[in-house]
């Protein structure tokens, strides 16, 4: 009779798992990947370490003048210093409090939005009440709060107010303006088509210009009309162009089948765009959305070229400041890195958003 | 609405109408492919910003889609480092306003090149500093309107061996491996021409006058910044249409085509690459369009193109807002209906026949 043993369970040989297969699989597998992998550790050796030496090695960060920066690495004293300009721009320093009580309250009202479940109607409610009490907040004039005007207003809080209304506001219109286009009615149908077609066939730029140059023209003399807002309904337009393009690819995307499921239960036109369509449209647009949301987060920037000042334009005001000439480098490198932060943030919550509302293969 | 416009119009002693166009424009362009100075008219200047937005387009659309089908390529690579930096690159880049990126290459990288006296020597007469990129300028002699001609006779010969072939191997089923005869015929036929023509190219070299390079060719910074970021940034976008792309290809196919016994290189240029741009050219087509939108950010920086001379200069000379907006916005317009009139026709040209 036999007796067997049962034999000691062995480690894996190295050359399967762990680090040394990983660097053999990926790193040096070919003779290509091997001449590419060095090419590219070459690169990077050339471009990071002096980054490093530049950004945070030889950089200042203490101090409060020019003088503070005597390295030859960045001056991020001109940033920290010119932080509030870069945020909220010409607003007056007293008042300062009021943007940061919105940046809160726009934080808690998220977070409500958030923890209310699925109650339709407190939803709309919040969504609803956050820009009134963000507009009397900010625009003052009332309930004793010092009234400033939109010509002070700048920095990353301008652009976050323009990119979040145009991105909001054109939600409806664009929707609206996408249902036309499907629309059987002709002057309805052509007029949208037309309006989508021109909008998404220009510059924005040009489209900004005619905001800023054109249409003061349409009005009574002695009516002005505050820029900011023009520059708000033009955005605002120019985007709806762009929702409404991607909303009627999400419309060809639903089978028809919904569509007559919904004539046979008797709803009407609005309410079979409403309840049937339109929910599963949003679904399946939702990564366009969000790029086209990223695209006009970045377009804000344009409006440093008729005059308003985001952003963008922040860097090249600090950096003719005489006290602090020399230092756009730093500016630029600031702003890019916000813009960096907020976009790819937004692309990847679009991709969480995709994965909850996929429905299918649950 | 209309009659407030035309009180307005009035009040302000804006002239209407067209007849401007023909008058004086009375300012200089910096740089123009045709001929321009002050006298021109505004006709001209508004020709002028159509060729220069043009230029600094077709500029973005070719580096932009080479750098993208490299970059779209390489993300999909197997190479851990060369997909790591394609990915990087397009998440730096794409998440970063073309605004910003291209006022940084032009206030920050091109001001701190060195002044023409300490100027950096690229290769054979390159020459660049920070009043620009400065190469030699090619002026065609008499004859060379030959070697042009040649050119075009290789190419027709190209395609008509091309068709023989195509032909050779629909009857026979024997493929012929055309590609290094046709890089011969493309090369070799215009160079005999050339020579026999007599050399008829010469060249205009930049030369150093003074505080600047005289003669040759010289891209300004303007133009440098604006091409520059316009290629970076829509290949990004261009980068992820191709990897889209290849992505899209059902993996059975690339299996299914081993399995048949073709090489790499066959199923790569036979089987997937045919599928893979039938979902990659449209959207990489109509990132032309947003290169030509695009181009309009040049007003930021002062290159000369349709926004900044028309819609900047000659709007602030005459004030005549209306017509000259219009203006430029239908040739905006023009380009796009161009664009999708090449789309649909593209679209059509791949669509999946029969079944």
């Amino acid at each position: 009779m036999a007796i067997y043993e049962i034999e000691q369970s062995q480690k894996s040989p190295t050359n399967t798992k762990g680090p040394i297969k990983w660097v053999l699989d990926n790193l040096v597998a070919t003779p290509t990947h091997v001449i590419f992998s060095f090419l590219i550790l070459g690169l990077l050796y050339i471009t990071i370490p002096p980054f490093i030496t530049w950004a945070i090695i030889d950089a200042n960060f203490i101090g409060t003048t020019k003088a503070s920066c005597t390295g030859d690495g960045a001056c991020w004293v001109f940033i920290i210093h010119k932080m509030d300009f870069f945020i909220y721009g010409f607003y007056p320093e007293s008042e300062i409090y009021r943007i940061n009580w919105v940046f809160g309250l726009s934080i808690i009202f998220l977070l409500l939005f958030k923890y209310t479940g699925k109650t339709f109607k407190a939803k709309i409610a919040l969504f609803s009440l956050f820009p009134i009490i963000a507009y009397f907040l900010i625009t003052g004039g009332s309930f004793g709060l010092v009234e400033v005007p939109t010509d002070k207003w700048g920095g990353l809080m301008l652009t976050l107010i323009i990119s979040s209304i145009g991105i909001v506001v054109a939600m409806p219109v664009g929707i609206i303006l996408a249902f036309g286009r499907q629309s059987k009615l002709p002057i309805i149908k052509s007029f949208s088509i037309v309006y989508i077609e021109f909008v998404r066939g220009v510059p924005l730029i040009t489209i900004l210009f005619m905001g800023s140059v054109i249409l003061p023209m349409f009005f009574p003399e002695g009516m002005t009309f505050d820029k900011l807002l023009r520059v708000l309904i033009v955005v605002t337009l120019f985007q709806a162009a762009y929702v409404a393009e991607v909303i009627r690819g999400g419309l060809q995307a639903i089978p028809k089948g919904q569509y007559e499921a919904a004539d046979s239960e008797g709803l009407s036109y609005w309410q079979k765009m409403l309840i049937i369509i339109l929910p599963q449209v949003i679904k399946v647009s939702i990564p366009n959305l969000v790029g086209n949301a990223i695209g006009l987060f970045k377009d804000t920037t344009l409006v440093l070229i008729i005059g308003l000042f985001d952003l963008l334009t922040m860097v090249g005001l600090t950096s003719i400041d005489s006290h602090w000439t020399g230092f756009a480098t730093e500016g630029y490198v600031f702003v890019g890195f916000i813009f960096l932060i907020f976009c790819s943030g937004l692309s990847r919550y679009s991709k969480v958003l995709e994965d909850r509302l996929n429905t299918e293969n649950r | 609405m209309f009659t407030n416009l035309y009180i307005n119009i009035e009040a302000r002693g804006i002239k209407t109408g067209f007849s401007f166009l023909n008058e004086r424009a009375g300012f200089d362009i910096s740089e123009s492919p045709i001929a321009y100075n002050a006298n021109s008219s505004f006709l001209d200047s508004f020709i002028v910003g159509i060729a220069n937005t043009l230029y600094v387009s077709i500029f973005g659309i070719v580096f932009s889609t080479i750098l993208g089908v490299i970059i779209g390529i390489a993300r999909l690579s197997k190479i851990f480092l060369v997909s790591k930096l394609a990915s990087t690159y397009i998440e730096v880049f794409r998440n970063t306003p073309l605004l910003l990126q291209i006022l940084f290459w032009y206030n920050v990288v091109l001001v701190a090149l060195p002044n023409p006296k300490q100027s950096i020597q690229l290769g054979a007469d390159m020459i660049l500093n920070n009043r620009g990129f400065s190469v030699p300028r090619p002026i065609m002699e008499e004859g060379f309107s030959f070697v042009i001609i040649a050119f075009f006779a290789s190419i027709a010969l190209v395609v008509y061996l091309s068709k023989v072939a195509k032909r050779k191997f629909e009857k026979t089923g024997v493929n012929t491996f055309l590609l290094p005869w046709n890089i011969l015929i493309l090369f070799s036929i215009p160079l005999l021409v050339y020579v026999i023509a007599g050399n008829p190219l010469s060249f205009d070299d930049p030369v150093l006058q003074g505080f600047n390079y005289k003669g040759g060719m010289t891209y300004t910074p303007e133009f440098l910044a604006l091409a520059f970021s316009l290629s970076i940034y829509t290949a990004t976008f261009t980068a992820e249409a191709v990897r889209s792309g290849i992505e899209a290809v059902d993996i059975g196919q690339k299996e299914a085509s081993s399995d048949l016994g073709l090489s790499a290189y066959q199923s790569l240029k036979l089987v997937i690459l045919p599928q893979a741009i039938r979902i990659a050219l449209p959207p990489i087509i109509s990132q032309c369009l947003n290169v030509v939108k695009n181009s309009s950010l040049a007003a930021a920086v002062g290159y000369p193109e349709l926004v900044t001379i028309f819609s900047g200069t000659a709007l602030n000379q005459t004030g005549q807002a209306i017509e000259i907006i219009l203006m430029t916005m239908s040739v905006y317009l023009c380009i796009s209906l161009i664009i999708s009139l090449v789309l649909n026709y593209v679209n059509k040209k791949l669509e999946i026949k029969g079944r």
